[in-house]
């Protein structure tokens, strides 16, 4: 069994308004230091399969295919051995 | 008695505009029209297919992601591969974006607000089989209510877009100039609708079925549909 966690993010070429709007308060609060927010969407789950190439294979496919539209977003992820 | 057109509309779980369509056609039109269930695998005997505003599926991990996989879905690829006539407003705009019909995809408003309000738009081209009721540069008035129509695409595709007029409604002011200020989410070019290659998928962000009953005080979405009745005429 394998844990996967996905991040999909906005691709970097693309305006993210909720990040900035995020940074606008965080300047808000007094933290001047901090910039470049950026959102996004963390997708947890598991792979029931042997090896981790094979839980590699899976999570690319469904980033494909569901997770993340290519026109707009990003991913990327981490496997565990669960 | 002129050829009447039969309608499909698509109900997914959490589309809000399905009765809205099916009345139009059918009481103002009186057109046939029929309710299609996402999870049917036959879309039957009908000319044309449209897929309503909402929120399929509560828009979940993307406007349109999930809809895009329902069993009629497959259908409706098929049948518009064929040639049938597809129509999509509002989110299901966004279900063809993501099924792949129509090329781009939706961001968030630029506002991030939901905007939900009356906005200007110009056909862009009257010789489709959508348009052929309006004059080509005429101003349209019809309502938005969308938090994601801030249309995207790769620069390459908007050229073709352009080059091969598939751009056909963007959002302008009230004398038809394409401003920024006009543009009520953001959308790349003003884009508030677009039809494909093959002249027989349309997607638009406005709801024309919300300005087509005189009650309402508005009927420019009259001429969406009037349009496309009128290309099932002999």
């Amino acid at each position: 069994m394998h844990s996967v966690k996905i991040t999909v993010t906005l691709r970097k070429s693309i305006l993210d308004p909720q990040g900035k709007a995020i940074e606008h308060a965080i300047s808000t609060l007094g933290y001047g230091q901090v910039g470049e927010v950026r959102t996004g969407k963390l997708i947890e789950l598991k792979i029931d399969c042997p090896t981790k190439d094979e839980a590699e294979r899976v999570t690319n496919e469904l980033c494909k295919k569901l997770l993340a539209n290519p026109v707009m977003e990003d991913y990327a992820y981490t496997i565990e051995q669960a | 008695m002129s050829h009447r057109a039969k309608f499909g509309v698509v109900v997914f779980p959490g589309s809000n505009c399905d009765r809205d369509v099916h009345y139009v056609l059918s009481e103002i039109f009186q057109q046939e029209a029929r309710y299609i269930w996402h999870k049917d695998s036959s879309l039957g005997d009908i000319d044309v297919v449209i897929l309503p505003g909402g929120f399929a599926y509560g828009d979940y991990l993307r406007c349109g992601a999930i809809a895009r996989f329902s069993p009629v879905m497959r259908e409706v690829v098929q049948f518009a591969e064929k040639g049938g006539v597809v129509v999509g407003i509002c989110n299901g705009f966004q279900v063809l974006l993501e099924a792949g019909l129509l090329p781009g995809a939706m961001l968030k408003n630029k506002s991030l607000n939901f905007v939900c309000k009356y906005v200007h738009l110009r056909v862009e081209d009257a010789t489709t089989r959508f348009t052929s009721a309006c004059r080509k540069g005429e101003v349209l008035e019809i309502p938005v209510a969308h938090g994601e129509g801030n249309y995207i695409v790769d620069e390459e595709t908007l050229k073709r877009l352009e080059d091969e007029n598939q751009i056909l409604f963007r959002y302008c002011d009230r004398k038809g100039a394409i401003t920024e200020e006009a543009n009520p989410n953001g959308s790349m070019a003003n884009i508030a609708g677009l039809i494909n290659e093959r002249g027989n998928v349309v997607g638009l962000m406005p709801h024309p079925e919300r300005c087509s009953d005189e009650v309402l005080g508005h009927v420019d979405g009259r001429k969406f549909f009037q349009s496309i009745i009128n290309s099932f005429r002999d």
